[in-house]
C-alpha cells in the first residue's frame, strides 16, 4: 500500500485507465469439470461440466464485468483463474505466465497479485479473529513476518476503505454487512494485488450500502489501477461497474462485448432475454417482458448443440433451425470487439423480440422442451400437429 | 389508501380489507428491548395491491409476521395496535378463530421456497392439505384442486408434478408451488415476502408475471414486501417505504418512486445503478441503519439526512399529507407547514400532532 489516497480524483471515465491495452490475464480454452461418483463402487459417471471452453482475455487497468444465472459457472471461473482450483483443461496465463507451469512456491507468490473478494461478508470472516488477525493473515502468508510492518499495513488498509485504524482489535461482529464488505476489501488490498476477482461482492448488501461499496471499489482502480474481474447477477450493478462486459450460460461465454454495447445492442438471444427480465424501477414503463420458459437446464447434461436452444424465443421465431439442436454455435466476432455464440445473431433485433414478448402467455410455463417425454397429456393448446 | 385513522374499537368501512393501526411489535432480547415495529398504520382496500419497501431491518417482515400472528410471544411483544382485517380485529381473535383465518383468508408465500416446503410430504398434499382443512371438502376434492393450481401456476404435467417431493424441482417451480398453495383456498389477501428474492432474474420475471396474472384473476388483495423498488414498480399500485420500524412515506407506485417526497426515499432511489450512467458517482446514503437499542430522539433518518433542520433532532415528524399533494403521506419535517412545525421554544417533546389539526390543513389547500 502506497499512501492511501486522500480523497480519489473524479473518474473521468471508464476508457481512460485501460487506454494502454496491456493484457494482464489471458484465459484459454479453459475447463473445469466436476467428476460425479455413482454406484456402489464410486465409480465416474459422469462430470458436472461448470466452465466449458472459456476463452478472454483483460487488459490492465480494465473491469470485466461477468454475468449470468446461478449454475452458469461464473464463480467456478473466478475461482478456477486463481488457481484456487485447478482447471481440468485450458490456460490461465497471468502477465506472461502460465500458472500451470509454476511451482507451488512461485504459484503462492504470484497469488500476492491476485486477490479475491467474496459475496458473503459475514460467512467469510472468522469470528474467532481480531480485524488485524484477518486482514494481516494474507501478510503472514506472503512472509512479513514484522508485526510492526504488519500492523501499519493492516491500518493502511483500514483507512484506505474508509474504516478507522484503530479497528484492528475489534471482531467481526462488531461490525454492519457493509463495514464487514469493507474489511473483506481491505483483505484484499493489503497485498497490494494488481488483480481482483470481485465474486458477488456487493449481492448481500442493501441498495444505500451497495452503493457506498461499488463507488469505493471504483475509486481504488483509479488510485492504484486494479483491474477487475467482476462477476454478478445483477444486470443493473454490472452495467454500472464494467468496460467490457461478458454473459455465460451453462459454462460457455455466449457474448462478450464493450458495456454500452452489450445492453444497447445484445446480439445473443440469452442476453436480449436478461435484459427484458430486469425489473424498471419506473412505474410507467411496465414492459411486457420477454419472459423465458423453464429453468437453466442441468449443467451435468448440457443440451446438445447451441446450449440455449431449448429456451430460446429466436429459435421459436424462426421455425426451429435444425443447427440449434445440433451443432455447437462458434464463439464469432460479430463486429470488433463483440463476440457472440449464436448462429442466428444477426437475426436478433429489437423488433423479433417485442414481437416474441407481446405473442408470450401470461402465465409461461415452468417446463421446457422435455414436456413431449413426459406420457401426460401436453399443455400446449390444440393447434396444428408439430411436423 | 391510508384514509383518516379511526378512533380505536371502530372497524374501517367495508371496503376496505386491511387496516394496519399504530401497531407496535417490540421484540425483548437479553440486550434490551427492540423496537421492531414502532407505530405503523396502513390500509388496503380489496382487491387492491400494496409494496412495504425497505431495507433489511426495518420491520417489513416483522409486519407481516404480526398480520399473520406468526410470531413467538414472547421474546416478541405486540405493545399497542389494531389489525383490522374483514371488519374484526385480528389481535383480538382467539387462536382457534384465527387459525381459521391463517392460510384461508390470507395466505402467505414466503421467500426461500426450499425451507418452506416440507421435504417429506408430496406437492399435492401441501397443497390440498389446506384445501381439506379449511374448506372441509374429501381428500379427493382436495388433490384435484391441488392438480388444478398446478395446472394454474404454469407446471405442465400437473398430475404427475401433485405426486413428486419439493427435492425433485427447481428452485423457480417450488415458487410455483408456494403460490398454489397460497391460491387453492381462494384467500382475500396474499402476503407475499420476498417471494422473488432468492430467484435468477428470467426466473423473477416469470414469477412477477404469474403473481400479477393470478392477482387480477383471482381478485385477491396483494401486500408484496421487498427490498427492491424496481419489483415494487412493477407489480404494484400502492407502495410504502419503511425505515427503522416506521413507515416514512405511501402513496400511489408513480407518486413514491416518481415524485419522492422524503429524503431517505429519494436516497434510496438514487442509490440504484440504473439511474445513473456510466462514470457518474453513485449516490450514497451516508452511515448505516440506527442502531435499534439506541434510536435517534428525533426522526430516524436525521443522522443519515442530507437536509436535516432545527426540529429533525429533537421532534419525530408525523405521517401525515403534505400540503401541496393530498395523495402521499410523508413523515418528514421539510413537508410540513412551518406554523405546524416544533419550535426551538419548546422544551419539552411536543406532544403528538393531533390530527385535527391536519383536517384544517387539508380543507384549506383543497379546491
Amino acid at each position: 500500500m502506497s499512501a492511501p489516497p486522500a480523497s480519489p480524483a473524479p473518474r473521468t471515465g471508464a476508457a481512460s485507465s485501460r487506454s494502454n491495452g496491456e493484457v494482464l490475464l489471458q484465459i484459454k480454452d479453459l475447463v473445469k469439470y466436476y467428476p460425479i461418483m455413482g454406484g456402489v463402487l464410486r465409480r465416474h459417471v459422469g462430470d458436472v461440466k461448470a466452465v466449458d471452453g472459456v476463452s478472454l482475455d483483460l487488459a490492465k487497468g480494465e473491469v470485466l464485468g461477468l454475468v449470468g444465472e446461478s449454475g452458469c459457472g461464473k464463480t467456478t471461473l473466478g475461482r478456477t483463474v486463481l488457481y484456487l482450483q485447478k482447471p481440468t483443461s485450458g490456460q490461465v496465463v497471468f502477465d506472461g505466465r502460465d500458472m500451470s507451469t509454476l511451482s507451488a512456491r512461485e504459484l503462492r507468490r504470484i497469488r500476492k497479485r491476485m486477490q479475491i473478494i467474496f459475496q458473503d461478508p459475514y460467512g467469510s470472516l472468522n469470528p474467532r479473529m481480531p480485524v488485524l488477525d484477518i486482514i494481516g493473515e494474507g501478510l503472514v502468508a506472503q512472509g512479513i513476518s514484522d508485526s510492526k510492518v504488519r500492523i501499519k499495513k493492516v491500518e493502511d488498509a483500514l483507512e484506505t476503505v474508509g474504516l478507522r485504524r484503530d479497528y484492528t482489535r475489534r471482531y467481526p461482529h462488531e461490525f454492519s454487512g457493509g463495514q464487514r464488505q469493507r474489511i473483506g476489501i481491505a483483505r484484499a488490498l493489503a497485498l497490494e494485488p494488481d488483480f481482483i476477482v470481485c465474486d458477488e461482492a456487493v449481492s448481500a448488501l442493501d441498495v444505500s450500502i451497495q452503493s457506498q461499496i461499488l463507488n469505493l471499489l471504483l475509486d481504488l482502480r483509479e488510485a492504484f489501477g486494479f483491474t477487475y474481474l467482476f462477476i454478478a447477477h445483477n444486470l443493473s450493478v454490472i452495467e454500472y461497474i464494467s468496460d467490457r462486459v461478458g454473459v455465460m450460460y451453462l459454462g460457455k461465454l455466449v457474448e462478450l462485448a464493450d458495456s454500452a454495447e452489450t445492453f444497447s445492442n445484445p446480439r445473443h438471444p440469452y442476453t436480449v432475454a436478461l435484459l427484458s427480465a430486469i425489473p424498471d424501477p419506473d412505474p410507467r414503463i411496465r414492459k411486457k417482458r420477454l419472459v423465458l420458459k423453464g429453468d437453466v437446464p442441468s449443467p451435468a447434461a448440457p443440451p446438445s448443440g447451441c446450449r440455449f436452444h431449448t429456451r430460446c424465443w429466436l429459435r421459436e421465431q424462426l421455425g426451429n433451425p435444425e443447427n440449434c439442436s445440433t451443432e455447437d454455435p462458434p464463439f464469432r466476432e460479430l463486429a470488433t470487439g463483440h463476440r457472440v455464440a449464436c448462429h442466428y445473431a444477426e437475426q436478433v433485433s429489437s423488433e423479433r423480440a417485442t414481437s416474441a414478448a407481446a405473442k408470450a402467455p401470461a402465465v409461461v410455463s415452468a417446463d421446457v422442451g422435455d414436456v413431449a417425454e413426459i406420457p401426460f397429456p401436453s399443455l400446449q393448446p390444440p393447434g396444428p400437429p408439430p411436423v | 389508501m391510508t384514509e383518516r385513522v379511526l378512533g380505536p374499537g371502530v372497524p374501517p368501512p367495508p371496503d376496505v380489507l386491511l387496516e394496519v393501526r399504530d401497531l407496535r411489535t417490540y421484540f425483548h432480547v437479553m440486550d434490551g428491548t427492540v423496537p421492531a415495529v414502532d407505530g405503523v398504520s396502513f390500509s388496503i382496500k380489496r382487491g387492491e395491491t400494496m409494496g412495504l419497501v425497505g431495507e433489511s431491518g426495518c420491520g417489513k417482515s416483522v409486519t407481516s409476521l404480526t398480520i399473520m400472528r406468526l410470531l413467538d410471544i414472547p421474546p416478541a411483544e405486540i405493545v399497542t395496535g389494531e389489525i383490522w382485517f374483514d371488519g374484526r380485529d385480528l389481535l383480538r381473535l382467539p387462536e382457534a378463530e384465527m387459525r381459521e383465518v391463517r392460510g384461508n383468508d390470507i395466505t402467505m408465500i414466503f421467500q426461500e421456497p426450499m425451507t418452506s416446503l416440507n421435504p417429506v410430504f408430496t406437492i399435492g398434499d401441501q397443497i390440498s392439505e389446506a384445501v381439506v382443512q379449511h374448506r372441509h371438502v374429501s381428500q379427493k376434492a382436495g388433490w384435484d384442486r391441488a392438480v388444478e393450481m398446478l395446472r394454474l401456476v404454469g407446471i405442465p404435467g400437473p398430475e404427475r408434478r401433485a405426486r413428486q417431493y419439493p427435492h425433485e424441482m427447481s428452485g423457480g417451480m417450488r415458487q410455483r408451488v408456494m403460490i398454489a398453495m397460497a391460491l387453492a383456498c381462494d384467500p382475500k389477501l396474499v402476503v407475499a415476502d420476498e417471494p422473488t428474492t432468492a430467484l435468477d432474474v428470467t426466473i423473477q420475471a416469470q414469477i412477477l408475471e404469474l403473481i400479477k396474472a393470478l392477482q387480477q384473476e383471482s381478485g385477491a388483495a396483494l401486500l408484496l414486501i421487498t427490498h427492491d423498488l424496481a419489483v415494487v414498480a412493477e407489480t404494484v399500485q400502492q407502495a410504502a417505504v419503511m425505515y427503522a420500524g416506521k413507515i416514512i412515506e405511501t402513496g400511489t407506485v408513480e407518486d413514491v418512486i416518481l415524485r419522492p417526497k422524503h429524503p431517505y426515499t429519494e436516497g434510496l432511489l438514487r442509490s440504484i445503478p440504473s439511474h445513473v450512467p456510466r462514470g457518474q458517482r453513485l449516490n450514497v446514503i451516508k452511515g448505516t441503519v440506527p442502531n435499534p437499542f439506541r434510536m435517534p430522539s428525533g426522526c430516524r433518518f436525521e443522522p443519515r439526512c442530507p437536509y436535516a433542520f432545527e426540529p429533525c433532532h429533537e421532534f419525530e415528524p408525523p405521517l401525515a399529507a403534505p400540503p401541496a399533494d393530498q395523495s402521499q403521506q410523508v413523515a418528514c419535517w421539510l413537508h410540513v407547514p412551518e406554523a405546524l412545525r416544533p419550535g426551538r421554544a419548546a422544551v419539552a417533546p411536543a406532544p403528538p400532532v393531533p390530527t385535527e389539526a391536519f383536517v384544517q390543513v387539508e380543507s384549506v389547500t383543497r379546491q
